[in-house]
């Protein structure tokens, strides 16, 4: 049989033959596996409950433990939440799949084969439309398909120099094994090689995030590994349609991560190829620390993961009606509410995104309900709201600021009871749970003081206990004014209209200068 | 012979309903009996005395009370070792599970306690039902009370001797390739595989989950038909499990069988046969006829592949089921030096050889590049086998054939030769392939006095005319299954 040249050698025979400048020459093919899990009640194929924390091994059942004669049943939620990313994805929905075994030996696998889906996945052929610099791409989906996740083992080295937890089984002297999040669902989001750098990478799975967490199926936090991405990465040469030989890196856990471990790897495959060597087929391991990949499993250590038809399940045939009611309740995506902020708010791109990725688009939609002006909303949101969360590990979508509280907070400002300033410490008030903005503001006394009978004593107060600055203001230094202003602020707690403070104090400088 | 232990199911129950006898009564007697036999026969790895007599007094207390009991109230029964039972040492005769206590109950378990079924104890199998003689039992073989130096047949040996050797009215086994039947038929006792997804699974320890199906074992048909219809039923915990009723095997049990279509199976009755057992088949089938039934010649012509597609199955399946048995979590664990180490160990000495061999061929043929060679051929012949079936009820109401091509084999006889053993589920792979039910009906003995069975197939759930076939020719032949003669329990245990 005879077999073209794959890329790879033409790679080679094309640096050899030309020499230098290479890095410019190649093309990079990537195509990302991202693991999404679920935020259903209960594990893909029993009744255990989905949480996080706690003791380990709590959270378990004779099914998920794989205690001998226990069965798998499917959980029609995780199901349904499949269906659901598949039409948001434009995927086909298969009117039978299948569930298969993947067998090999781990210890955090209970049964020492993973339930998936192999030749017939729940969803096929979707794409997703990907906003980069050079504008917008279309990147293909493969599949969807649905599976269980593993335990979680920790490698124990009592005498390492380094603590007593090592983190990788050889050399480890005992390992402890954690189930609770073994039979969680996951699935499996898989693109086609359709992607050409590490930023449409980070654009792909920052929008993939935005349509999961639209659709409210996971939390989706890649830093704690609900959300989790593999890269297969090759490299070709410019106008050349053969795929090159391809590697695959893992251990990326953010954008961050994900973006240089690309660039990494895309760099370390044009120094091969631009030496005339060869490009071995592997998986590589991303070191955050060193910002390099190591060597995980060379191509002959690939299991033979034995795949047959798990015989205890039968095959998922989701009704037609019920595919056809999911599709009609489908939220609106991403890209969707992104083009209608545009349009009816007038918000930029970006806004609209940062919105999304922070989780407060729903916020956001219910303050403007409320009379909010947008633009003010997605200030306060994608600000103060956006970093309060993230200080004290807050989920955005349950923090407790429903929209109609972002529009009195709005109102509050726009009316002047309260300055930016006093309205940051109302909002953290109300974020906190002290009900709200009004009921913050009455409680803490906390209304600015725009009365210009009841500021002008305190300014004259001000001026009386800082004459040094007052003359400096009057003999023309306009900064000098600050240390007036502080010191009416400081008088009246913050709470003075700070326009009004210095509309004042201006006024009695400049008539006191005249006199 | 005690008369409690000699009665069937039906018999003591009549005595229980009519306070004739405690449930106490009936239970000590089998005990007592357990003591007497099992020296001889080894059909359990382990007896509950204690929890059977608490339940039998359980059940007398509410007898007295006026209160309800179980369909199978005080009925004795022998439970093979692979259905898991609450904080009860559930085995698998296997060194591996050798100290295991699920902390659960099989769905098959809950039902017979909900039945007031007595549990006398967990019997004896080949290891992980992988094997046709019992001998396979990594703790001793189980021997057959109709002549004690010959097996019992397996894998569900022990229950089946049980039931024989008059320790329990009722058994309970699990037939994956014929592990009910063929055992039935080589101790003259009734054994039913039923229809593939009418007894739960939840809780019995896989060996091939496409094939393994619970069955009854009974000296009579009704005992047997009672037995099905307590553990028989939808179970939403096991997605194969038919979303059906228990069937109602009584009304119909008597109804004869003139009229109805009784196939021979072709390819089950040629060459391979033991003289002896075509002789006593041949007799039975022609009583058929004599009852009214119409005997016609049918054909199942891929059947005779059933046996090489079953060993790529079966073992494909198994090497799948049985990677959980790795120390990790439960079991039998030997240290290593690494984790890959410690499992490798613990599987090298909890497994025994013919559990080996068979992860070893499945291993081998759900291998990348064999696959398709192998199990998906053999997934093909599967369904060649099903439509064989379906053509030949076209024209049929039950089909028949010998269950097993001999009667008992001496102890040691096939210990070597794997593919002699093998062949001994010639007859019973096809319905398990099938998903249909079967029955071995004892009809008779051959010229050294051994029991053979006759199998009765029918379509899927089909069991009531299986049953009413069985019944009829149960009537006309009655047959004495109290094992007798030279070599017999009846010569060493009163």
């Amino acid at each position: 049989m005879s077999v073209a040249p794959d890329a790879s050698t033409q790679a080679q025979r094309a640096a050899r033959d030309s020499g230098v400048e290479q890095a410019a020459r190649f093309e990079a093919v990537i195509g990302l596996e991202v693991h999404v899990e679920l935020n259903t009640a209960t594990k893909m194929f029993c009744g255990c409950a989905i949480d996080f924390g706690g003791e380990p091994n709590v959270r378990t059942c004779p099914v998920c433990l794989g205690q001998p004669g226990s069965l798998p049943m499917i959980n029609v939620k995780a199901v349904e939440y499949a269906i659901r990313l598949g039409l948001a994805l434009g995927c086909d929905i298969a009117p039978s799949s299948q569930f298969h075994r993947k067998n090999y030996f781990y210890p955090d696998m209970p049964k020492n084969y993973q339930i998936s889906q192999y030749d017939v996945p729940i969803c096929l052929g979707g794409q997703l439309e990907v906003a980069t610099a050079d504008g917008s791409r279309r990147v293909g989906i493969t599949r969807v398909h649905m599976e269980e996740d593993t335990g979680k083992t920790i490698h124990m080295a009592v005498h390492s120099e380094r603590g007593a937890i090592s983190g990788r089984i050889h050399g480890a002297e005992y390992s402890l094994v954690d189930y609770n999040r073994a039979g969680i669902p996951l699935l499996e989001v898989v693109s086609e090689p359709d992607i050409r750098s590490a930023e449409q990478a980070r654009a792909y799975l920052t929008e993939l995030r935005a349509i999961v967490l639209a659709l409210e199926i996971s939390d989706a936090k890649l830093e704690e590994g609900s959300m989790r991405c593999d890269a297969n990465v090759s490299l070709r040469p410019v106008g050349h349609s053969v795929f090159g030989t391809r590697v695959e890196v893992k251990n990326m856990n953010s954008l961050r991560s994900l973006g240089r471990a690309i660039d990494h790897e895309i760099a370390r495959q044009t120094e091969l190829l631009s030496s005339g060597q060869p490009i071995v087929q592997e998986t590589r391991h991303w070191n955050e620390d060193t910002a390099t990949t190591s060597t995980l499993r060379a191509k002959e250590e690939v299991f033979d993961y034995r795949y047959f038809s798990d015989p205890d399940l039968v095959p998922v045939e989701p009704d037609s009606d019920w595919v056809a009611r999911l599709r009609a309740e489908l939220v609106e995506l991403p890209a969707a509410r992104r083009s209608r902020y545009a349009a009816e708010h007038g918000l930029a791109p970006g806004t609209a995104a940062l919105l999304q990725s922070s989780g407060l688009a729903g916020r956001f939609d219910e303050a403007v309900a409320a009379g909010a002006p947008p633009a003010e909303a997605a200030k306060w949101l994608t600000n103060e709201v956006a970093a309060w969360c993230n200080e004290r590990s807050v989920d955005p979508v349950t923090a407790a600021l429903p929209g109609a509280h972002l529009a009195e907070l709005t109102r509050l400002v726009a009316d002047g009871t309260l300055s930016t300033k006093l309205a940051r410490e109302v909002l953290e008030a109300v974020l906190a749970g002290e009900g709200s903005p009004g009921e913050v503001v009455a409680a803490r006394g906390l209304a600015q003081i725009s009365d210009t009978g009841a500021l002008g004593a305190v300014v004259d107060t001000a001026i009386a206990g800082n004459a040094a600055a007052a003359q400096r203001v009057r003999d023309g230094n306009t900064k000098a004014i600050g240390a007036l202003v502080g010191a009416v602020m400081r008088a009246t707690k913050g709470q003075a209209n700070p326009g009004l403070v210095n509309e004042l104090l201006q006024a009695r400088l400049k008539q006191a200068g005249e006199r | 012979m005690h008369p409690l232990v000699a009665a069937d199911a039906v018999g003591l129950q009549r005595l229980l309903k009519a306070r004739e006898v405690s449930a106490t009564e009936i239970t000590q007697a089998h005990l007592d009996r357990i003591a007497d036999t099992d020296p001889h026969v080894s059909a359990f790895i382990r007896t509950l005395d204690q929890a059977a007599l608490d339940h039998a007094r359980d059940i007398d207390r509410r007898l007295s009370a006026g209160q309800e009991v179980g369909a199978l109230a005080g009925l004795p029964l022998a439970l093979k070792d692979i259905l898991c039972t609450k904080g009860v040492e559930t085995t698998c005769a296997s060194r591996v599970l050798q100290h295991y206590r699920p902390p659960y109950d099989a769905t098959v378990v809950r039902k017979l306690r909900q039945a007031d079924a007595i549990v006398v104890g967990k019997a004896n199998m080949d290891e992980f039902a992988m094997g046709s003689s019992c001998e396979n039992s990594a703790f001793f073989p189980t021997r057959n009370p109709w002549d004690l130096e010959r097996v019992p047949g397996g894998s569900s040996g022990g229950s089946v001797a049980a039931v024989a050797a008059n320790d329990a009215p009722l058994g309970i086994g699990t037939d994956t390739g014929g592990s009910v039947r063929q055992p039935a038929a080589l101790c003259g006792v009734i054994g039913v595989k039923p229809t593939y997804g009418l007894v739960s699974r939840f809780g019995l320890i896989a060996f091939a989950s496409s094939l393994d199906q619970v069955g009854p074992i009974a000296r009579t048909v009704g005992d047997a038909a009672e037995l099905l219809e307590a553990i028989a039923g939808h179970d939403p915990r096991d997605a194969t499990s038919i979303p059906t009723e228990a069937p109602d095997l009584h009304s119909a049990l008597e109804a004869g069988v003139e009229g109805l279509r009784v196939g021979v199976v072709r390819e089950f009755m040629g060459e391979g046969m033991a003289d002896g057992v075509r002789q006593v088949v041949t007799a039975a089938i022609d009583r058929f006829a004599a009852l009214g039934a119409e005997v016609v010649d049918v054909s199942l012509p891929h059947a005779g592949y059933g046996v090489s597609a079953y060993y790529l199955i079966a073992p494909s399946e198994c090497s799948s089921n049985l990677s959980r048995y790795d120390g990790v979590r439960y079991g039998l664990r030997v240290d290593g030096e690494t984790t890959e180490q410690m499992m490798a160990s613990t599987r090298e000495a909890g497994f025994g050889r013919e559990v080996k061999r068979r992860i070893m061929i499945g291993t081998y043929a759900l291998s990348a590049g064999y696959y398709d060679a192998y199990y998906a051929q053999a997934q093909r012949v599967r369904t060649l086998i099903i439509r064989d079936y379906e053509a030949a009820y076209a024209g049929c109401d039950v089909l028949v054939s010998p269950t097993s091509p001999t009667t008992a084999f001496k102890l040691g006889e096939r210990a070597a030769d794997p593919l002699a053993m093998y062949l001994s589920d010639v007859y019973t792979i096809p319905s398990n392939l099938a998903g249909a039910p079967a029955l071995s009906l004892p009809v008779g003995l051959d010229h050294d006095g051994l029991p053979v069975g006759l199998q009765l197939m029918a379509p899927v759930l089909g069991e009531p005319v299986l049953f009413r076939a069985a019944r009829a020719l149960e009537r006309e032949l009655a047959i004495d299954s109290t094992p007798r003669g030279p070599g017999s329990l009846a010569q060493v245990a009163a």
